[in-house]
């Protein structure tokens, strides 16, 4: 009974930081920015540097890339980013390790973990959701988890209070859509265009019209990702969703060894200035 | 999972599942796409013009039925078991991938869709589709790892001749599973008109159930044949395992026979105990890739293995949802075959039979050297003779040392 206790107290603050997060931008009367980096690229220090450095440079919510061998609905950057990371030595403990040390001096950034389900699954379910929640981390997205196969995994997050983030895209259509969020917590992530990480970009006014239907049936806050490379498009997403998600450009800049926290302050800039 | 079912044949459930295996492990952007397939599949199933219109592409393009051919130079050298093999070489094509093929490509016409895309190992499975894409006039790009396209060269050309783009595959081990990956980014990225032929009983659902139906054509052929050829079912059924489309589409038929051993048969490479291997039965664990549960060579911290093999088509580190419940119920058995035995496989069947075996097949074969000498003369096995083995030569006179540019 102690156990319960005690997580229920931890489900609560945890539930907490996503939305007082979401709550925290609505008030401010802004979008957020969500941004996304490969766990232990290039490797495990110099990772944990650009994480602890993000929300400082503007990063509102962080996703946290849990590397895989074969990450089928990524592109060609986000993959070379997984295998630079496992090259190093990355492991899905080292992940929840470096999760653990950024919480020790930022309690209050939401941090998801984004990944694919065959580390998670041969660690066991109920043992990672134990160990992601006791890393800090807020919720999960699993790329090749659709709500057919979420059940065997939402009964480990629930009682680990994480949000399990689902995914919608342009050929979600709307009886799909009501099923898809019936599993959705935290916010919906919106694949703004038919394809993989990293490659095109979507229409502003497809996005704006595909915020609108989502709306209808969803009161979680709406990310949306997948294509968007600079401030100016930054800003156009930030003026229709509740934040914009950038990766596979930020993933970039650190492949090339450019001032990642640099670049994040500028997409901040343009998330901040959208709605101005 | 051990007490005997009533059937072996009824899965899988609607939403894929084989016990605990197979699903639909893939991106919200593809569980669209794969639905409409499961529904198109079901209305094609149900409709008997479609079976009707495929026999006649079988039996006039593929040349189906295929024979079941009594080997008896094998027989009488091995000196126990009687040896058939079921000659899935002599298809057009040359292997038994076809037979999926011709069903896919003309459920992808009722679709609607226009452009094929696929993945290819050996390269079999590639100009297979390359072939019916061709006689369909349908757009047609193939994604062949890098390592593959070396290996396998006259296939590729073959695939080109056909008028197949082929794309070369420089992830990961530049194999199958790669080939795959990228096969899978391309679908997502052109949902409107591509269909997306998968080649083996993997990947998410309906594929592994929709690719052994339409192979089954050969477990089919052969129990009509064997009770015309021998008065009665065979004792034991043979046949290699790379993702599994030719074992099941031979075992599937016998599976409620229990009086039929059924034996498949994984590439072991370089062996077992050396990690360099593609035996994902004997030597991984349930994982999930490419849409579906499976055994899986995996790392200890869930990242996938490359997988080891001579032969291209067995190069893969999973096997098909089904043959891992089939493992698991102990309904089939699942042995290893090393790169060295099936090499010693493929001469002894050319010598002894005048049949280059693919090196896929070959496999297979090499169990049964193993076998039939241990069992009685009345004992009757089928080998599925999945493929020939013409695309091997160059493969098999590396390992055997011979410079194909010099004097033979």
């Amino acid at each position: 009974m102690e156990t319960a206790t005690v997580n229920t107290v931890a489900t609560t603050s945890r539930t907490g930081r996503l939305q007082t997060r979401f709550a925290a931008l609505k008030a401010e009367g802004r979008a957020g920015l969500v941004t996304y980096i490969m766990a232990g690229d290039p490797d495990r220090e110099a990772s944990q540097a650009i994480l602890n450095g993000l929300p400082a440079a503007g990063a509102d919510v962080i996703e946290l890339g849990m590397p895989f061998s074969d990450p089928m609905a990524d592109g060609p950057t986000i993959e070379a980013a997984g295998h630079r990371a496992l090259a190093a030595g990355q492991t899905l403990q080292g992940t929840l390790n470096m999760l653990a040390r950024f919480r020790e001096t930022d309690t209050e950034t939401p941090v998801v973990l984004m990944g694919y389900f065959n580390p998670i699954h041969n660690r066991g379910v109920e043992r990672f959701a134990a160990d992601a929640a006791a890393a800090g981390a807020d919720g999960l997205i699993i790329v090749d988890m659709p709500p057919e196969e979420a059940p065997e995994l939402t009964g480990a997050l629930n009682a680990q209070g994480l949000h399990l983030i689902m995914l919608t895209a342009p050929t979600t259509d709307a009886a799909r859509l009501s099923v898809v969020l019936s599993h959705a917590g935290g916010f919906v992530y919106y694949v703004s265009i038919a394809g993989v990480t990293g490659t095109r970009s979507a229409d502003e006014a497809q996005v704006a019209e595909a915020v609108a239907r989502l709306r209808q049936q969803t009161d979680l806050p709406i990310a949306v990702g997948f294509g968007i490379r600079t401030p100016e498009q930054a800003a156009g997403i930030a003026r229709v969703a509740d934040a914009a998600v950038v990766g596979s450009a930020l993933v970039e800049r650190i492949a090339k060894g450019e001032d990642a926290l640099a670049y994040v302050s500028a997409l901040a800039d343009g998330v901040r200035g959208a709605r101005a | 999972m051990t007490k005997a079912l009533n059937t072996y044949r009824s899965g899988a459930d609607e939403n894929g599942h084989f016990g605990i295996y197979g699903g639909r492990y893939v991106a919200e952007t593809l569980m669209p796409l794969i639905l409409a397939v499961d529904e198109a599949y079901q209305a094609a199933k149900a409709d008997p013009a479609f079976q009707t219109e495929l026999d006649g592409y079988l039996k006039h393009f593929v040349g189906r039925p295929s024979p079941l051919y009594y080997a008896r130079r094998l027989t009488e050298h091995l000196g126990g078991a009687k040896i058939y093999f079921k000659r899935e070489d002599l298809n057009h094509t040359g292997a038994h991938k076809v037979n999926s093929c011709m069903g896919q490509i003309l459920l992808a016409q009722r679709m609607g869709k226009t452009r094929i895309i696929a993945e290819t190992g050996a390269g079999q499975h590639g100009v297979a589709t390359a072939t019916v894409c061709a006689r369909f006039g349908l757009k047609c790009v193939i994604y062949m790892g890098q390592t593959d396209i070396e290996r396998q060269a006259p296939n590729v050309f073959r695939m080109k001749l056909l008028g197949a783009e082929v794309k070369s595959v420089t992830s990961g081990s530049a194999t199958l599973k790669d080939a795959m990956n990228d096969a899978m980014r391309d679908w997502v990225a052109n949902v409107e008109d591509t269909y997306y032929l998968i080649g083996t009983v993997a990947g998410p659902h309906p594929y592994p159930s929709m690719v052994r139906d339409f192979q089954t054509v050969i477990g089919n052929e052969t129990r009509e044949q064997i009770l015309e050829l021998e008065g009665r079912l065979p004792d034991s059924l043979v046949a290699c395992i790379g993702g599994g489309s030719n074992a099941m589409g031979l075992f599937h038929p016998f599976l409620d026979d229990p009086d039929v051993r059924i034996v498949g048969v994984e590439a072991a490479g370089d062996g077992i105990q050396t990690g360099r291997h593609a035996a994902s039965m004997t030597g991984g664990r349930p994982g999930v890739l490419h849409g579906n549960r499976m055994y899986l060579l995996q790392t200890d911290d869930g990242q996938v293995t490359e997988a080891h093999s001579i032969s291209a088509g067995l190069d893969y580190p999973g096997v098909g949802p089904e043959h891992s419940w089939l493992k698991d119920t102990g309904r089939v058995e699942y042995v290893p075959i090393t790169d060295a035995e099936a090499i010693a496989a493929f001469q002894e069947t050319t010598r002894l039979e005048g049949i280059i075996p693919a090196l896929e097949s070959a496999h297979a074969v090499a169990q049964v050297i193993k076998l039939a000498p241990t069992l009685p003369r009345d004992h009757v096995m089928v080998v599925n003779m999945s493929g020939r083995g013409d695309k091997d030569v160059n493969t098999v006179a590396r390992e055997l040392g011979v410079d194909m540019g010099g004097p033979l």
